[in-house]
């Protein structure tokens, strides 16, 4: 076993789960193929929200295959960041909006 | 950025049977990847064979003004290996009687050879269909002497296919040298500006993207939609089409992805896109590649790595399309860069 919970080559990997739930496994990558093909986003639009996305679960896998995927699209390094910043503005959003409830609890415990 | 070329450098792997050991061991012969032979098996196509002869691709020499990280021939400045006008009149020969429909000049920069003019103007009486010369567009405006290769093309209806890996001023740069973005901008501009490139216009201006790093070109449709899109509305520019080429694992490139440890990466990546449709269109089964010194190559690739034609005709002065054709095609590992996804050719993909 390696020493490290992240092993870059264990993305290669990936399709392996189907091994071990051959219904689940292929359902699941029959759908995520799906979801990436040109729609009414355009795959390359797609290739962005993923790479956000991956930011904000923080999923070492998923930054580098978004990032090689963004690379192979021709989309540029100012785009990629971009997207990451409206992951984080979300993520931080989400976090600062709780400062509301905070605030209502604080009122409601003052006299 | 490098300076000069890996001969220069006195790298190991200006060798190129240090490049063959390479691609022939580690991954492979350890099993973990199959061979690209064993892939030809699958589907009956080894050996694999030449089908109608329809390209001659002709590389006048390996002299560059520029040198590009990725560049498969490893050309530069430095490199002195030149077509004589001797050799050309013996390709010449060939040009007037082959069976191809296209021929491709290419180089290094083909319009370095100080008989390149003398050669395109013979060449094109030969009255062959698609006549292409293969410009890194920089050379248009390296020097005043060059500054008239827009209306020589257009004189002797060339056919300008030319490389641009990106619509952005920064990743062209990274890969091709500091400055090249403007300069080929300006070249395509000046292309333009004698009708090349033109949506209503036979005179044929295409692009060719190679990707500027250990990956795989993207789906070329969409990419030449992005640059058609970003060249017109930032300088104006029009072209045909875009060729998207993948970058095969030999000479700088091979160097660039060892010394980046992104070697295996890229191998998984181009044995996991492996396509078999693509086998059907590959380049090596309809052209013939000739060296500067008249050697015969089933591609440019195998002529960078040395791979002479397995035939008995070998060189150009005794050229014989038929006994040529009949031949079986040299390939090795590197051959995983022209059937990924949907195929990589000098014409783009190939699926």
């Amino acid at each position: 076993m390696a020493n490290t919970y992240y092993d870059p080559a264990d993305l290669r990997k990936f399709g392996k789960i189907t091994e071990w739930s051959e219904e689940l496994g292929n359902k699941f990558f029959e759908y995520y193929g799906k979801v990436f093909e040109e729609g009414a986003l355009s795959a390359r639009e797609k290739s962005l929200i993923a790479l956000a996305v991956a930011h904000v679960v923080k999923c070492p896998y998923c930054i580098d295959a978004y990032t090689k995927d963004s690379l192979q699209r021709g989309i540029t390094k100012e785009e990629m960041m971009e997207a990451v910043h409206v992951g984080a503005a979300i993520e931080s959003g989400a976090t600062l909006v709780h400062g509301v409830q905070m605030m209502n609890k604080y009122n409601k415990l003052s006299m | 950025m490098a300076t000069k070329s890996l001969k220069a450098r006195q790298k190991d792997l200006a060798e190129t049977n240090k490049q063959l050991e390479f691609l022939n061991g580690g991954i492979f012969a350890e099993g973990e990847l199959p061979y690209f032979k064993d892939k030809l098996a699958n589907i009956g196509h080894y050996p694999l064979r030449p089908k109608k002869l329809e390209i001659l691709q002709i590389n006048v020499g390996y002299m560059c003004n520029q040198i590009c990280e990725h560049c498969h021939v490893n050309a530069g400045p430095d490199r002195k290996e030149i077509m004589t006008r001797e050799t050309m009149e013996q390709c010449l020969d060939v040009i007037r009687n082959t069976g191809a429909h296209t021929l491709d000049l290419t180089g290094g920069a083909p319009e370095m050879n100080p008989n390149f003019r003398w050669f395109v103007e013979e060449a094109a009486k030969a009255g062959i269909q698609d006549f292409i010369v293969r410009s890194n567009l920089t050379i248009i405006r390296a020097n005043k002497k060059y500054y008239d290769l827009p209306e020589f093309f257009k004189k002797h209806n060339v056919h300008v296919v030319s490389s641009m890996p990106h619509y952005t001023r920064g990743k062209t740069d990274k890969q091709r040298g500091d400055g090249v973005f403007d300069k080929s901008i300006k070249a395509l501009q000046e292309l333009n500006a004698v009708g090349y490139g033109m949506p209503s216009q036979d005179l044929r201006l295409d692009l060719v993207y190679n990707p500027s790093g250990a990956y795989l070109p993207g789906d070329q449709a969409a990419l030449e939609k992005d640059f058609k899109k970003a060249l017109d509305e930032d300088f104006g520019i029009q072209f045909h089409n875009l060729f998207t080429i993948t970058n095969l694992p030999i000479s700088r490139f091979l160097d660039y992805l060892i010394a980046s440890e992104n070697y295996e990466d890229y191998m998984y990546a181009l044995v996991e896109a492996y396509n078999p449709a693509a086998v059907e269109n590959v380049m090596c089964t309809n052209t013939i590649s000739v060296s500067w010194d008249g050697w015969l190559y089933d591609c440019d690739f195998n002529q960078m790595l040395g791979l002479k034609v397995n035939s008995k005709i070998k060189h150009i002065k005794e050229y014989n399309e038929d006994i040529l054709n009949d031949r079986n095609i040299i390939i090795s590992q590197h051959c995983y860069g022209c059937t990924a996804g949907a195929g990589s050719s000098c014409q783009g993909t190939v699926t």
